[in-house]
């Protein structure tokens, strides 16, 4: 029987939240890796039974954990207990927590620097995954997007992970941290196109490469940032979150610091579709599993005040590709609500109707099993979430 | 035998109850006793020291004999009451926080 598995990722573990097809009724399972941080966990498209996991602790650093079983038991996917670190041949073997930007062969220190908040050049420093993105085909391929900003992936399942150096050379001097850090926070990946990534850095914007990695140019052409010196700079935007239907990945959805925004021609150019919301500032954005032109975001406040209008949970769903929106607040507290919603924590499922989840700082997963219509807790007191992912089961 | 106490969490993740005993050769240091412990818990690398540099992380401190020893010199010889297995090393993730 069909139905639902739905990661959730807190500051304190991690929930796995899993209901047949009607999505009524939940068994709740966790908190797995209690009391870390858990920024991002998401499964393989093309294995539902491989899920990758992003642990951390200000502590202890940087963990990756990897079940093959759906989430009931993990591994870090390095080098077993008890084997040598290097093979025969002095080869290091797997260290799944090694995080290492590409360095200069005369001085070993990471290559580049960039903008700090005091307008220093600083070096990158590794701090955290923030984002895990499977390979839609292959289950032992992963990307992750990091802090300070970069990506890496790995090939082996989560064992070794190595960094696409090309990245930082757009125009990576430039970039500066948001107030969250610098850090990497979404990647997509084009069905269509095997080789062609769309990522976003905060503060810094969207780019793209069409050659696995190889090359990368900004795609921010269009948008606006007025807390920048030029407004219209080519990097230096704060994007929150893009999002992108399989069934026409030229057309790009982007919640922005402020505005809503629309590519229709895969990043080369945007433009605002912001038009009735509330306000146009806050974190996720996506798209609904079968209607393109169908997109959901929560309204904040403002960057100051990161909780919803009026303290009323308000998720918008625009059915035109944005510019019209209409409020769905069935079963969402309408009331003294102050939480927020952070950038990672919505997802949708591939059933029929469309189901949808979020998260909030408050510890609540809502979910949606009619494409938004109407909405229901799921659990009520977790740790603040950071982060919602669904996979659709057969 | 070196002993070395590991906080709750870093237990969890090398899957050990209690204490770690390892086996050290040569002089006992922190650089040593660290080496060994990742070499025998490889999910360890990374959590008590930075990959790169090796330098202790922020909130991880070294404890032994009633003494911080979290600023000492990682090649400095440990007390001999720990190379003696007599007393543990204690890592400890400090008290953070609000």
């Amino acid at each position: 029987m069909s139905g639902v598995r739905v990661l959730v990722g807190t500051r304190k573990g991690t929930f796995i939240l899993t209901a047949d097809a009607k999505r009524e009724k939940w068994d709740v399972s966790g908190p797995h890796f209690a009391g870390w941080e858990i920024y991002h966990l998401k499964g393989s498209p093309a294995d539902q039974n491989r899920l990758y996991a992003s642990q951390s602790s200000g502590w202890f650093g940087q963990i990756i954990q990897r079940s093959d079983d759906g989430g009931k038991t993990w591994f870090q996917p390095g080098t077993p207990p008890g084997e040598p670190m290097t093979t025969p041949d002095g080869m290091p073997k797997g260290e799944s927590n090694k995080f290492v930007y590409d360095t200069s062969p005369e001085t070993g220190a990471p290559l580049t620097t960039h903008q700090f908040y005091d307008g220093n050049a600083v070096p990158w420093v590794f701090k955290r995954v923030w984002h895990l993105e499977p390979s839609l085909t292959d289950p032992d391929t992963v990307y992750a997007g990091v802090e300070d900003a970069a990506l890496f992936h790995s090939t082996d399942g989560g064992q070794t992970w190595q960094e696409l150096p090309e990245l930082r050379g757009a125009q990576g001097h430039l970039w500066q941290p948001g107030a969250g850090g610098m850090c990497l926070h979404t990647i997509v990946l084009d069905p269509s196109h095997p080789a062609r990534i769309f990522i976003a850095i905060s503060a810094a914007g969207t780019f793209r490469t069409d050659d696995a990695g190889t090359t990368w140019r900004p795609m921010n052409r269009g948008l606006r940032s007025e807390g920048i010196p030029n407004p219209h700079a080519e990097v230096g935007h704060c994007v929150h979150r893009i999002a992108m239907h399989p069934s026409r990945p030229h057309v790009l959805f982007m919640q922005k610091h402020w505005d809503v925004m629309r590519s229709d021609d895969a990043g080369e150019s945007w433009h605002e579709v912001s038009g009735n919301l509330p306000t146009d500032f806050g974190f996720p954005i996506d798209v609904h599993a079968h209607e393109p032109d169908t997109i959901y975001v929560v309204p904040i406040t403002s960057d100051s005040e990161h909780y919803p209008p009026e303290g009323k949970l308000r998720v918008y769903r625009s059915r035109t590709g944005g510019n019209e929106w209409e409020a769905l607040t069935k079963g969402l507290p309408q009331r003294d609500c102050y939480v927020n919603v952070l950038r990672d924590a919505m997802a949708v499922d591939a059933l029929d109707p469309c189901g949808l989840y979020f998260g909030t700082t408050g510890g609540q997963v809502y979910g949606s099993a009619d494409t938004g219509d109407s909405w229901a807790p799921i659990v009520r007191d977790l740790p603040p979430v950071l982060s919602v992912e669904v996979q659709t089961l057969p | 035998m070196i002993r070395v106490v590991l906080p709750t969490h870093l237990r969890t993740l090398a899957r050990v109850d209690g204490e770690v005993k390892l086996d050290v050769e040569g002089p006992v240091t922190q650089r040593a006793v660290l080496d060994a412990l990742e070499a025998r818990y490889p999910m360890l690398r990374g959590t008590v020291r930075d990959y790169v540099t090796h330098r202790r992380r922020a909130f991880v401190r070294f404890f032994a004999c009633e003494q911080d020893l979290s600023h000492a010199s990682p090649d400095a010889p440990l007390p001999d009451a720990v190379a003696t297995g007599a007393e543990p090393l204690l890592i400890v993730g400090a008290m953070a926080g609000g």
